[in-house]
C-alpha cells in the first residue's frame, strides 16, 4: 500500500532482451531533458547564490565563475530571525494539530460510528474554505486580542489549516491497524485510553512522522495568513522572502541565498517523505 | 466569537472523567468551528455593512449594496473572470504535462527516483520564492534569463509580465502544480495491474486504444481527485500574484483572493471584501460540491 512507486514499474512493451530498444532511449532522454526545464528556474536561482551581485544580472548570463559565499553571510541576518518564527509557527501549529487530531482520528477509525463519515467529509469541507472568506474578522479578532504579530496568531491559523489534514491522514493510517490487536488488548482489559495511547498511536508512528513532514511544509510554505497576520515580531520566512519582491537587480545574489536558504529545509522534506506524499495530498484517496 | 451553540451539546462525562470515542473528537471539531464556521458567519454578517476602518464608528447597514456593487461593476466581473480564467487554464496546462511526465516516469530507465525528486521540486516550493526568483531574474526584460534566451534566438526581448500578465502567471502556477497532477496520476498508473494492459496487448490493441480503453478508465479516480483539490487551491492562490504582478497592470491579474487582500487590507474597506469573502466561498464551495459529486460515483472517501 504504500510501495515506493519506483519499485513498481509496469513495463510497458516487452523489449526484446539484450538492451532497451531505441525509443526507449530516446523517451529516458526526453523525461531528462523535462526534468532538466522544470529544474533550471531553481538551478539559475542556486547558481546566483553563489555570485557576486555584479555576475547575478549580467547580461549575457554568466555561467562559469568562482563561487563565493558572501551573499549567505550577508542575507544571515535578517534570515535568522524570520527562520526561528517559520520554525515556531509550523513546528507548534504542526504538534498543536496532533493533539486535537490525533484522538479525533483513533475515535473516527476505531469506533466508527453512522455518523463518523459525515464528521470526516465535513472536515474535509473546512478545506474549501478559502482564507479569504474568514480573514476579515479573524483579523479584526486578533487585532483586538493583541495576536496580531505575534506567534500565537500564525499558529492558530496554521493549526486550522492541518487539522483536516491530520485528521483525515491518521484516520486513513489506523484503520490500517488490524481490528484482532484491539480485541486481545480489550480481553486484557484495555480501556479507550489505553487503546490509543498503548496500541494506535505506538503503531501509527510512521504515519505520523509523514503526515507532521506534509504538515509542516505546508506551514512554512504559507503566504496568505503569515503577510496578513504579521509584520515584523513573527514574520516568518515567506514574509521575510516578500522584501524582495521590488529587487531591481542590486540584490539578486543576496535574494538568491535567502530564497536557497528558504526552499532547501522543505525540499529535503519532500523528498524525504516522497512515499507518503501522494497519500498525504490526495487526502488519502490516491495511495 | 464568544458563543458556540454546539458547545451546549457536547456530551457530558458520566460518572467522572471517562475518556469516550465520541470526547475524543470534539476537541478537533469545536477548534474547526471557532475557526471557520463561526468567523465566516461574522464575514457574512460584515457584508451586509457599510464599514470601513477608517471610520469605525459608522457602519450603516446596507443590505446586498455591497454584493450588488460587486456584480454590476465591469472590473470586479473581470476579478471574477480572472480567477476562473486563472483556475481553469492551470487545470488543463498541468493535466497534460503532468500526465504526460506521469506516463514518462511510468517506465523503468536507470534514475528514475532521482528524475522524480527533481520533477516535483516546483512544487515544495513556497509560491513567493517562485514569483520573487521568476519575476526579477529569470523573466526582467533587461536582464532576466528568459530575456537573454529570447534575444539570442533572434526574438525581441519581451517584458512577459507587462506584455503577457494573465498567461505568465499561468504559467508560474502550471510550473508549481504539474508536480502535484503529476505524483497522483503516477500513483495512479502504478495501481493498474499488469495483467489488464497483457490482456489488451494479447487482443491486439495499437498503443492509442490500449490507453483509451485501458488506462483512461483506470487513471479517472487520480484524475478527479487532482481536479478537485488543485481546483480548490489554485482559486486560492495569492502570493505568486502579490509578488510578481500586484494584480497589475490594472486588475489584469487581480483574482479573487488578491481582491480582498487590497480592499481590506489597502482601502480598509471591510463591507466589500467581506462580501467578495462571501462570494468566493460561495463559488468554491459550488464548484467543490459539483466536483466532488462527479467524483462521489466511484470513490469513497477515507483509508480503504
Amino acid at each position: 500500500m504504500t510501495t515506493l512507486p519506483s519499485q513498481r514499474a509496469v513495463t510497458v512493451a516487452p523489449k526484446k532482451k539484450g538492451g532497451p530498444s531505441t525509443s526507449g532511449i530516446l523517451l529516458t532522454a526526453l523525461t531528462y531533458l523535462l526534468a532538466f526545464l522544470f529544474f533550471f528556474p531553481l538551478l539559475w536561482m542556486a547558481l546566483a547564490a553563489f555570485k557576486t551581485e555584479a555576475q547575478a544580472f549580467a547580461v549575457p548570463p554568466v555561467f562559469t565563475f568562482t563561487p563565493i559565499t558572501e551573499n549567505f553571510q550577508n542575507a544571515l541576518p535578517a534570515y535568522g530571525v524570520a527562520l526561528r518564527n517559520s520554525l515556531i509557527a509550523a513546528i507548534g501549529s504542526t504538534v498543536l494539530a496532533f493533539i486535537l487530531g490525533l484522538p479525533a482520528a483513533f475515535a473516527l477509525a476505531v469506533y466508527p460510528t453512522k455518523r463518523s463519515k459525515g464528521v470526516l467529509t465535513w472536515m474535509l469541507s473546512t478545506k474549501f474554505m478559502p482564507a479569504v472568506g474568514v480573514i476579515v474578522p479573524l483579523y479584526l479578532l486578533f487585532r483586538d486580542l493583541g495576536l496580531l504579530d505575534t506567534w500565537w496568531g500564525l499558529i492558530i491559523m496554521y493549526t486550522t489549516m492541518n487539522l483536516p489534514l491530520v485528521v483525515w491522514m491518521m484516520h486513513s493510517y489506523m484503520t490500517e491497524i488490524p481490528p484482532a490487536i484491539y480485541e486481545a488488548a480489550k480481553v486484557d482489559g484495555a480501556n479507550v485510553a489505553k487503546e490509543f495511547f498503548g496500541i494506535a498511536l505506538p503503531l501509527s508512528l510512521p504515519g505520523i512522522s509523514a503526515t507532521a513532514l506534509l504538515a509542516i511544509i505546508f506551514a512554512w510554505n504559507e503566504v496568505f495568513f503569515a503577510l496578513n497576520l504579521t509584520s515584523t515580531d513573527a514574520a516568518p520566512l515567506s514574509v521575510f522572502i516578500s522584501t524582495f519582491k521590488t529587487s531591481r537587480g542590486l540584490f539578486w545574489a543576496q535574494m538568491s541565498a535567502a530564497a536557497v536558504l528558504t526552499v532547501l529545509p522543505v525540499l529535503i522534506f519532500g523528498w524525504v517523505a516522497q512515499r507518503q506524499l501522494v497519500r498525504g495530498l490526495s487526502f488519502g484517496a490516491v495511495k | 466569537m464568544t458563543a458556540v451553540p454546539i458547545s451546549a451539546t457536547a456530551p457530558k462525562p458520566k460518572g467522572g472523567f471517562k475518556i469516550t470515542p465520541s470526547v475524543m473528537i470534539w476537541p478537533a471539531m469545536l477548534y474547526l468551528i471557532l475557526t471557520t464556521q463561526v468567523p465566516f458567519f461574522m464575514t457574512i454578517y460584515y457584508s451586509f455593512f457599510r464599514y470601513n476602518l477608517v471610520e469605525p464608528d459608522r457602519r450603516p447597514f446596507i443590505g446586498f449594496s455591497n454584493y450588488v456593487g460587486l456584480l454590476t461593476d465591469s472590473d470586479n466581473l473581470k476579478v471574477l473572470l480572472n480567477s476562473m480564467i486563472l483556475t481553469a487554464g492551470t487545470l488543463i496546462l498541468t493535466l497534460i504535462l503532468g500526465g504526460g511526465l506521469a506516463l514518462l516516469l511510468n517506465r523503468s530507465f536507470p534514475g528514475r527516483g532521482f528524475v522524480r525528486s527533481v520533477l516535483m521540486s516546483s512544487f515544495l516550493i513556497m509560491p513567493l520564492v517562485t514569483a520573487v526568483v521568476f519575476k526579477n531574474m529569470l523573466l526582467n526584460p533587461v536582464f532576466g534569463f528568459f530575456s537573454w534566451l529570447v534575444k539570442s534566438l533572434g526574438g525581441t526581448p519581451i517584458d512577459f509580465l507587462s506584455a503577457y500578465p494573465m498567461a505568465t502567471i499561468i504559467g508560474m502556477v502550471t510550473w508549481e502544480w504539474t508536480p502535484f497532477a503529476m505524483l497522483i496520476l503516477l500513483t495512479g498508473l502504478q495501481s493498474l495491474p499488469d495483467d489488464q494492459i497483457e490482456a489488451a496487448r494479447l487482443d491486439g490493441a495499437s498503443p492509442l486504444q490500449e490507453f483509451r480503453y485501458v488506462v483512461l478508465p483506470h487513471w479517472t479516480q487520480a484524475l478527479e481527485v487532482v481536479v478537485l483539490l488543485e481546483t480548490i487551491n489554485v482559486l486560492q492562490v495569492f502570493g505568486e500574484i502579490y509578488a510578481s504582478t500586484s494584480g497589475g497592470p490594472g486588475v489584469a491579474t487581480t483574482n479573487l483572493p488578491y481582491f480582498i487582500y487590497q480592499k481590506a487590507f489597502a482601502e480598509y474597506n471591510i463591507g466589500v471584501a467581506s462580501a467578495a469573502g462571501v462570494i468566493t466561498v460561495v463559488l468554491t464551495n459550488i464548484l467543490a460540491i459539483f466536483l466532488l459529486r462527479m467524483i462521489s460515483k466511484n470513490v469513497s472517501p477515507g483509508g480503504h
